[in-house]
């Protein structure tokens, strides 16, 4: 699966929705915090297992980058996935007559 | 019965005594010698009677892969209350500590992860805001 069909599967998830906000309100974040921040602030019942399976997902989809920092391995978001789908789905649907589109 | 002990895995009893004295502003409650190593622990000023902290060496051959999953993900080891994690933060980082989050209102508590220099992640929180 490849460009946007992924990203479109990777955001079908509510959890996975709440992974990219939060990465977007702090970049750079362990696993450990994005499942103190599900389970915290959202509410959620996830495992670290659960977590880290959608992350992979995210990745997969290029939404999230993983980087190792000394010995940390940490998540970023990753926003041209969302962009490229805002441009190829989105913009030309919600304005048809947008002189900017491609 | 009553928990009197917590213990950390220290690499170095020497660099984790200053650590968690100097930098942290704990103080050094028993120091006795242990074979190649010592029974070391430190209590917090403002409870000098109460839980004391092992620091206890971490040459077992099963610590250091376990030490180095933890994190790698940036899993805590501990945990300490303090009154005000934003302040403890701003003083903590101006005496070089290192951070992997911030300071973070997580629902109920405000927590932020150090890195202990002894290859620990610990966290600090307080109850409500930061």
């Amino acid at each position: 699966m490849d460009g946007v069909d992924a990203v479109f599967r990777a955001i079908s998830d509510p959890t996975r929705r709440i992974l990219v906000e939060e990465l977007a309100e702090r970049d750079g974040q362990t696993l450990f915090e994005l499942c103190v921040r599900l389970i915290s602030r959202h509410g959620l019942d996830v495992s670290r297992q659960a977590v880290a399976k959608h992350l992979d997902v995210l990745e997969g989809a290029g939404l999230v980058r993983v980087r190792r920092e000394g010995r940390y391995r940490l998540h970023t978001l990753d926003r041209a996935p969302l962009r490229a789908a805002w441009d190829e789905w989105f913009r030309p649907l919600v304005q048809p007559d947008d002189p900017n589109k491609e | 019965m009553r928990i009197n002990l917590a213990s950390v895995f220290v690499d170095d009893q020497v660099k984790a005594l200053a650590f968690y004295t100097d930098v942290l502003g704990f103080e050094k409650k028993t120091d006795l010698p242990a074979g190649e190593a010592r029974w070391l622990t430190v209590v917090s000023p403002e409870d000098p009677d109460g839980v004391e902290l092992v620091l206890e060496p971490d040459g077992h051959p099963a610590v250091g892969p376990f030490k180095r999953a933890l994190i790698a993900d940036g899993i805590p080891f501990t945990s300490f209350a303090v009154t005000d994690v934003s302040a403890e933060h701003a003083r903590l980082a101006a005496a070089g500590v290192e951070f992997t989050q911030p300071p973070t209102v997580m629902g109920p508590v405000t927590t932020a992860i150090f890195d202990d220099t002894c290859g620990n992640l610990i966290q600090i929180a307080s109850m409500a805001s930061a």
